[in-house]
């Protein structure tokens, strides 16, 4: 177990830093940079001006440093005109003597962002919070209605009840978070059809989280997750039901609602567990059509932020946290995969 | 003139799309007639699910094959005053169809015509892009489960590098005027159309290479059509110039091909694994056949069913993957009539005039419905022989 734990750990570490140096060689292409230069320095500036820009501000450098100076492998740029320095880690009035040599991620310094005037971190933090308490209330909401429906449905193979929910998952995992959305805000949260309960936006649950302002969005999230995991739970306990243990307890006579609850439901949750896991990853995409949508500032709200003004260090900051949340949901699920199923030993 | 009544808009767009109710009508006809005698496309026809989705699916095809003849008005032209309206108003400028069925948008364009039209991008680029998604995954997935090894590790590796890859951040990253600027997204292009014409090479070379002339036919075809279709498509450097794709619809391409890869990848390999150790595998390197020859006569036909219902289902998850970069107003222009972006821009006046957002969106629905109803029929039936 712990050299599988080792090996896993390590491909994680390789996958993160191959998918930030992507991330990182993306938003550093020349276009981008040029780009930064003109917001910052002005946008009619010639080409040689924004050379020297680049130049003074470190971005000339090769791409490989950088992102060593990024990850706070390779010593922060200095650079020394008419007797002031200035650097990567020296902060602006800051004695260049007192300032650390190296800082980058490792060290915990994120950078700034060039559109909030904030720094990563603090930004990072904040908008990850309001976005936790979203996904808490969709797991909430999301996790138990979908294993309910997935083992009624799967409990009596082919009867009516499973075929209607069945077409339910269908359509569930049918309608994208932009089209259900739509759907809920005209129906809820405009006076077309009398029936504006919920509110259209959910900026004001930034603050104060109510049932009104809250339930959509969190609903719009649930509802397109629900059915595929509904449908794993059906698949999974349909398979469950017909094994032969199942068939023995039957012809026991024990009752049917005791075969379901205690002697199908804990083998039939084992598949549904992993794909709640790799849910995690599919439902951030959700996060960020949602947020956008209600216009709820949380972290996938700023990402597109920082993806439309190329707000390079935000930009990679969400980065590194999207891909570290779907890594470590990956590996839970393969660890709680083994520790449920216990056919499965890992050496 | 007054405003329809919904009964009478209901009635005028039923009677709008009846090139499509001609064309299903006849295709079912058909099918059912002969549907012994069609194989697994046949026996779709007894599922009652299967022929709902189908349904469907087809309708939406028929619609973008007969878009013109439906369409009530221009896509992109706006009629003054009739910007907002309600379903059914009637347009009383001009010699042009008197009513906007699915009522104006915020720039006095017809919702119906537009919705019409948007069914054709997405008709067109989701199949073909699912299509080529497929070709990468198998040309790489079969040898990476039929060789295993290093190579599996590494193709695994990097499979699981672009999965893990959040979609929305890959999607902004590419596609942003800058990165077309770059000539990346062309790049990628060049490497990722190039697949097609390799499998198609290697599928007639391992099977016809005893017999020379046949084999040097198909190879000619192959390389001659694919080429040309190559060099105009991700060059945009047709010799003839007839075959050109525009420079944002090629990014959107090329990226919604580079995110389903790798999962046709894990797919195709998974059954690779499962298949190589048939009896019929371990038959076929007894006579001698070449390990192409294996992969792609011998697991890939075996491999199909699985493949074909994960096909459907992806060209709806495509569907929606690209109602998502329109959403977010990458890729496609903004007058472009697709259903992704119309919903974009839609959404900031639902609670003016819902209608705009509200027809792209059901219609992206109903086609993903469509395409999963369609897969589960297609499971069904192939699960019972």
């Amino acid at each position: 177990m712990f050299g599988f734990l080792l090996r896993r750990f390590g491909t994680m570490v390789l996958t993160a830093l191959c998918l930030t140096f992507v991330v990182f060689y993306l938003t550093n292409l020349p276009p981008n940079l040029e780009k930064i230069a003109k917001t910052e320095a002005g946008s009619r500036i010639s080409d040689a001006e924004v050379q020297s820009w680049l130049e003074k501000n470190g971005y000339a450098q090769p791409i490989l440093v950088r992102y060593g100076e990024w990850l706070g492998v390779i010593p922060g740029w200095t650079r020394t005109e008419d007797g002031v320095t200035t650097g990567r880690c020296i902060a602006r009035g800051q004695d260049p003597a007192e300032a650390a040599t190296r800082c980058g991620v490792i060290q915990g310094y994120w950078g700034f962002s060039n559109v909030f005037k904030e720094p990563v971190s603090e930004i990072i933090g904040k908008r990850l919070g309001l976005t936790g308490w979203l996904m808490l209330f969709v797991m909430l909401l999301m996790v138990p209605s979908a294993l309910i429906i997935g083992v009624v449905a799967g409990m009596r193979e082919g009867s009516r009840l499973d075929r209607s929910l069945s077409t339910f998952s269908i359509a569930s995992t049918a309608t994208p978070e932009y089209v259900s959305g739509v759907v809920f805000i005209t129906l809820f949260a405009t006076p077309m059809l009398g029936m504006n309960w919920f509110k259209g936006t959910a900026t004001s649950a930034a603050d104060d989280i109510t049932f009104w302002n809250f339930f959509l969005p969190v609903l719009t999230i649930a509802l397109y997750g629900m059915g595929y995991i509904a449908r794993m739970t059906r698949a999974s306990m349909t398979e469950v039901m017909t094994a032969q243990y199942i068939r023995t307890a039957r012809l026991k006579g024990v009752s049917f609602r005791n075969i379901v609850l205690k002697h199908a439901l804990r083998n039939a949750l084992i598949a549904p567990f992993t794909v709640i896991m790799l849910q995690f990853a599919w439902l951030l995409n959700g996060v960020v059509i949602v947020e956008t949508l209600f216009n709820y500032k949380g972290f996938g709200w700023t990402l597109v932020q920082a993806a439309g003004n190329n707000d390079i260090e935000l930009l990679l900051g969400c980065s590194v946290v999207a891909v570290f949340v779907v890594l470590v949901t990956q590996l839970i699920s393969d660890i709680g995969y083994v520790y449920l199923n216990p056919r499965i030993r890992i050496g | 003139m007054d405003a329809l009544s919904w009964g009478s808009i209901i009635v005028a767009v039923l009677g709008r799309f009846w090139p499509v109710w001609i064309a299903l009508a006849v295709t079912y006809a058909l099918s059912i007639t002969f549907k012994r005698r069609l194989g697994l496309y046949g026996k779709l026809f007894d599922s009652p699910i299967g022929m709902i989705g189908f349904a469907i699916v087809m309708f939406w095809v028929f619609t973008a094959l007969f878009a013109d003849v439906i369409a009530t008005h221009d896509p992109l032209s706006q009629i003054s005053g009739m910007k907002n309206k309600l379903p059914g108003t009637p347009v009383t400028s001009g010699d042009v169809y008197p009513y906007y069925l699915f009522g104006g948008d915020n720039l006095a364009r017809d919702v119906f015509s537009r919705m019409v039209e948007g069914s054709r991008i997405v008709v067109t680029i989701a199949p073909v892009a699912t299509l080529f998604a497929f070709m990468v995954g198998i040309t790489l997935g079969l040898p990476a489960g039929y060789y295993g090894g290093r190579l599996d590790t590494v193709l695994s590796f990097l499979a699981n590098l672009i999965l893990a890859f959040p979609v929305i951040l890959l999607f902004y990253l590419l596609v942003t005027p800058e990165m077309v600027e770059t000539g990346l997204p062309r790049y990628m292009a060049a490497v990722l159309f190039l697949f097609p014409i390799v499998f198609l090479a290697i599928l007639w070379n391992s099977r016809f290479y005893v017999q020379p002339t046949l084999r040097n036919i198909y190879l000619a075809v192959t390389l001659v059509v694919g080429g040309w279709v190559y060099l105009g498509l991700a060059w945009n450097a047709d010799p003839l110039g007839i075959i050109a794709m525009p420079a944002n619809i090629l990014i959107v391409f090329v990226s919604v091909v580079f995110v389903n890869s790798p999962t046709v990848f894990r797919i195709v390999r998974g059954l690779a694994l499962e298949i190589q150790t048939r009896d019929y595998v371990a038959a076929a390197q007894t006579r001698g056949e070449g390990p192409w020859y294996i992969m792609l006569w011998e697991i890939l036909p075996n491999a199909r069913g699985p493949l074909i219902v994960d096909f459907c289902l992806r060209i709806g998850y495509t569907t929606i993957l690209l109602g998502t970069l329109g959403f977010f107003g990458l890729g496609l222009e903004p007058e472009s009539p697709d259903w992704g972006s119309t919903i974009n821009q839609g959404r900031r006046l639902l609670s003016i005039a819902p209608h705009p957002a509200l027809v792209p969106a059901l219609s992206l629905m109903s086609l993903v419905l469509g395409l999963n109803l369609l897969a589960d029929g297609l499971r069904e039936e192939s699960l019972k022989d």
